[in-house]
């Protein structure tokens, strides 16, 4: 069991106000991710949730109990650091053992769990070392490890994936991914990589300034953005947002366009514009288009080859029913 | 800065530092041993020739030489628990954030840089003296007869104020110990369910290993030869006479140069002893 509710929860750091009231559940098994831009408050939220930082205002209820005042240990819920925060001086077998002895579970029960959870996490053959002997993947799985045998109500993340290089990110963003799959244990998981955030969750909340921005699934947040931030944010590259006359045609402030949803012709099309750089990806090509009159400088995305080069006149036609629209305060219009 | 003809000019540039170094330690090193083994009594005849081994046996057999070596441990000893139990408590208070932080790290390095004979006279007078010591007139003040620290507690008194006098560098090595520690670890084993008592015995202590070495060691070489403390106090009496401190008196209270000399390879034994114990029971700390 693992539902989570936040109940009007502020945050203050003296006269800052880090989360306005927020009110937010997460449901028992959900895999859900925070996302935002550094300094959004995500971190902070987590740490509430955590009990490592106490709340201002509000309540937290975890599985129905009130659990505001509740001791981080009481929770029942597991935490992993960014930095993995392994104990130094013991080895991988202690530091997965750690809270189990804390919680005074036998030995053989503790022996138990320990070699399942490194089985499941690749880990039996580094039992006896320490943690200074271990790659950055090999300390994340341990700290997951350490997390697993507790068997908690709900596993926190807190940016477990950003110490590790491209190669690994992808690869322990599965076994991540994986593991809710076979554990089907609630998961909060905090990011700033939106595309983590649409990989690997059920569910993602985007915060903005301590405040919720959209909760919904990953392709709710694709289709239909509730506002120009969230737009902005997810999708990579990032949409193309139109302001002015061009917008105003369609009866909007703003308008959005992903660079997937755009065609390109070298003929005829809607707007016009200059090749700027063209980034060959193989399987797809991103084209920064300049001088469209449209303002900023437009991304078009393409699949397969297309040969433009710096400097070619391109045409560039949005796909209608793709478009998305937006009033003067950013929310969506339809 | 690796060629061959660099690093014959690096040595050949070391070399008169080198030399100089070598030459201050050698020189007392080699005449020590010289008159350790001459019958040497500089008001009395003075130099009277080679005598073998006998100042060393003389040393040793004297009623003072074993009391002299407990003495020395004692106060090695004492002074080594009492500063790191308290640096490590002191530091952990020190690294709580509170109002005029930097002026009380600044008052609780202070007594570090009173020289020992100074702080010694002040311990002597004004708070253990037992007429007009603080000390004394806390006593009276709760109906208690005071007590004449130097005389009747003699070896504490004096573990006391060297105690005094080191804590602030046990406690500015392991702040700065402390203040290394992830905050994170901590979090970590706080969720993982250890209250705070087990975090300091399985987080902080164990962090602090490396740095308690280093006092132990380096406080334990400064301690070994502790000196004014006793002079300007009790003098040697009353059971304080640590083995610097009879060598001492061999030399220029009873102008016995051979004896003292002895005395002071025997310190040099007694020294290299403790080191051998101290790295094997804590010299470990220090790898990797």
């Amino acid at each position: 069991m693992g539902q989570i509710k936040l109940n009007q929860v502020t945050k203050r750091f003296g006269e800052v106000e880090v989360i306005p009231p927020l009110d937010l559940t997460i449901e028992d098994g959900e895999f859900t991710v925070f996302v935002g831009p550094s300094g959004c408050g995500k971190s902070t939220l987590l740490r509430l949730i955590a009990g490592l930082e106490d709340i201002t205002t509000g309540h937290i209820e975890i599985d129905g109990n009130d659990a505001t005042n509740v001791p981080p240990a009481k929770r029942g819920l597991a935490m992993v650091f960014q930095s993995y925060a392994l104990y130094p001086h013991m080895s991988v077998r202690k530091n997965i053992a750690f809270p189990m002895k804390m919680a005074g579970i036998d030995e053989a029960e503790q022996n138990r769990r320990i070699d399942s959870a490194a089985k499941a996490l690749n880990l039996t053959d580094y039992l006896d070392r320490r943690p200074g002997q271990l790659s950055g993947g090999q300390r994340q799985r341990v700290a997951i490890g350490r997390a697993i045998v507790r068997e908690p109500a709900a596993f926190l993340f807190d940016e477990p994936l950003s110490n590790l290089d491209a190669a690994l990110r992808v690869g322990m963003r599965l076994e991540i991914s994986e593991l809710h799959e076979r554990l089907k244990t609630t998961m909060i998981y905090v990011t700033h990589d939106q595309v983590e955030a649409m990989t690997m969750a059920d569910k993602i909340v985007v915060l903005r300034a301590g405040i919720v921005e959209q909760v919904g699934s990953p392709l709710e947040l694709y289709h239909t953005p509730r506002n120009e931030f969230v737009a902005g944010f997810i999708g990579s590259p990032k949409m193309n947002l139109i302001k002015g006359a061009e917008a105003e045609k369609h009866g909007a402030a703003t308008i959005g366009i992903r660079p997937e949803h755009t065609d390109v012709s070298k003929t005829e099309g809607m707007w016009k514009g200059v090749v700027g750089v063209a980034e060959h990806l193989g399987s797809d090509t991103f084209i920064h288009v300049h001088e469209t009159g449209l303002g900023d400088l437009v991304t078009v995305r393409i699949t397969g080859d297309i040969q433009a080069k710096h400097g070619d006149t391109i045409y560039l036609t949005p796909q209608m029913d793709k478009l998305h629209k937006f009033d003067a305060q950013g929310l969506r219009i339809g | 800065m690796a060629t061959q003809h660099s690093r014959s000019a690096a040595r050949l540039m070391m070399a008169p530092a080198v030399v100089l170094l070598l030459g201050w330690m050698l020189v007392p090193l080699i005449m020590t041993l010289m008159f350790s083994f001459k019958k040497y009594l500089p008001l009395r005849g003075g130099d009277l020739g080679w005598v073998g081994f006998e100042n060393y046996v003389r040393f040793v057999s004297s009623s003072a030489f074993w009391p002299s070596v407990v003495a020395t441990l004692t106060i090695v000893g004492g002074v080594l628990l009492i500063t790191v139990v308290f640096g490590v408590l002191l530091a952990i208070l020190l690294n709580q954030p509170m109002w005029g932080q930097g002026v009380v790290r600044i008052l609780v390095i202070a007594p570090f840089f009173v020289m020992p004979t100074v702080s010694a006279l002040v311990w002597k007078n004004m708070f253990m003296d037992p007429v007009n010591g603080l000390l004394a007139h806390l006593w009276k003040f709760f109906g208690a007869t005071p007590i004449e620290w130097l005389s009747q507690a003699s070896l504490p008194s004096i573990v006391m104020i060297v105690s005094w006098q080191w804590l602030p560098f046990a406690t500015l090595i392991l702040l700065t110990a402390i203040q290394s520690l992830d905050s994170e670890q901590l979090e970590a084993a706080e969720m993982d369910g250890a209250p705070p008592l087990k975090r300091f015995g399985y987080i902080t202590l164990p962090h602090l290993g490396r740095a308690i070495t280093v006092v132990v060691l380096i406080q334990t070489i400064f301690l070994l030869a502790v000196f004014a403390e006793i002079f300007v106090t009790t003098g040697g009496a009353f059971g304080t006479r640590t083995l610097t401190y009879l060598i001492f008196q061999r030399v220029l209270e009873s102008q016995n140069v051979g004896l003292g000399s002895a005395g002071g390879v025997y310190a040099i034994i007694l020294a290299n002893i403790v080191a051998i114990f101290l790295m094997r029971a804590v010299g470990k700390n220090l790898d990797a």
